[in-house]
């Protein structure tokens, strides 16, 4: 198969938004998160616990550079300085070389207050599909941690492995999901989620004969499966909801949904002006937690 | 806040549980882990640190090997039995 000259399959979207009709003054409380990820660096910005503006790039091999990046296209055409942030939390796997941050926080803490905010206290369980790992966690109503598990002794079944399959089936990453699900029958999942296997498996079953929407089929159930397995042993309580990266992966949602048996909460359209996204929950939640840590620290 | 600290791979699934609420701190498993793969951490919760048990980062990936000679299929192991909060649980399936 020749790929066309620079054509990035995997090449997901980098953005930056400031939530139509919001405001901020020097009296507000202003206050971000960052969240370094393995593959995507996320910041936020919220005014008084409100989401105010967030940019999402791709993390490089330097995590302070990645962390002011992600910051520097938060505060993009916002009028806002890093001086003007009250706190700061960093957080995801790069969180200890977030130089601006005022305090460190586990990704876990984050993506569960994240989740509460974007979806309200109903939420009960949030998986966290990252880059290079993936979390189930259970939280209360207030978006307090209960249990959680985190899988990150491979890239199986995260948005890397996606990213693989992208590139080797030439299908571009935003369509990946929906592609995924044109199958008359849905086939058995490969029988190995590891991504450097995977890729082997998958040229062989293309060999065969198999059309690339079902090859992507059989990869994204496996994945899915997987990731039910996760939830399941922290235990399924509704309501359901699905962050990072790959909640915008509807053939990893629906079927999550169809191998648990429960319909996730309805996910923010993340290309609407106005909409939140669930690939910012983690930034959300640190920048929801600095206010937090903020006031604590202002009564003292 | 319970922690799932191991996996679940190809061979089974393993996983050396604490929960943070039970735990004290005391840091008497640490001692007792003949593989020393205990130690103590610190964890945001409540928007406070408090010191707790944790598998430390080094082991997370190899709990299987790390802790499979303390047979903990069958739960006596010494970080379980030593807690007197009951704050350790094992499960260990492997296939």
């Amino acid at each position: 198969m020749s790929k066309p000259k620079g054509k990035e399959f995997w090449r997901w979207q980098e953005y930056h938004r400031i939530m139509p009709g919001k405001k901020w003054s020097s009296k507000d409380i202003i206050t971000a998160g960052v969240d370094v990820g393995s593959v995507g660096s996320k910041a936020a910005i919220m005014v008084n616990g409100e989401a105010y503006s967030w940019g999402i790039t791709r993390t490089g091999s330097n995590s302070p550079e990645s962390a002011n990046k992600a910051l520097d296209y938060a505060l993009e055409d916002t009028g806002l300085k890093v001086s003007d942030l009250k706190y700061i939390v960093g957080t995801g796997y790069g969180r200890v070389n977030v130089p601006m941050a005022n305090k460190a926080i586990t990704e876990i803490a984050c993506h569960a207050k994240g989740a509460n905010y974007i979806w309200g206290p109903t939420v009960r369980t949030v998986l966290d599909v990252g880059g290079q790992d993936i979390k189930a966690i259970r939280i209360d109503e207030t978006g307090r941690v209960v249990s959680f598990l985190m899988n990150d002794k491979c890239a199986a079944g995260t948005g890397r492995g996606m990213e693989v399959f992208a590139d080797l089936l030439q299908i571009p990453i935003e369509q990946i999901g929906e592609i995924s699900l044109k199958v008359e029958k849905e086939p058995e999942p490969v029988s190995c989620t590891c991504v450097a296997f995977a890729k082997t498996e998958a040229m062989g079953l293309l060999r065969k004969g198999w059309s690339r929407e079902k090859v992507l089929a059989a990869y994204t159930r496996a994945m899915a499966v997987r990731m039910a397995n996760l939830i399941n042993r922290v235990g399924l309580e509704k309501e359901l909801v699905v962050t990072g990266g790959q909640s915008k992966n509807i053939g990893i949602v629906s079927r999550i949904e169809a191998i648990l048996g429960v319909k996730t909460l309805p996910m923010p359209n993340w290309r609407d002006e106005g909409s939140l996204d669930p690939m910012v929950a983690g930034a959300l939640g640190a920048a929801s937690l600095a206010k937090a840590l903020y006031e604590k620290a202002q009564k003292r | 806040m319970i922690t799932h600290y191991g996996y679940c791979d190809g061979s089974g699934e393993y996983y050396i549980i604490i929960d943070s609420d039970k735990c004290s701190g005391c840091g008497k498993c640490v001692q007792k882990c003949p593989q020393s793969a205990l130690k103590l951490e610190t964890e945001f919760i409540d928007l406070e640190d408090k010191t707790v048990a944790a598998v430390s980062e080094e082991h997370r990936k190899k709990i299987k090997y790390t802790c499979g000679s303390c047979n903990p299929e069958s739960n006596n192991v010494p970080c379980v039995l030593t807690c007197e909060a009951k704050a350790i649980s094992c499960v260990w399936n492997p296939r």
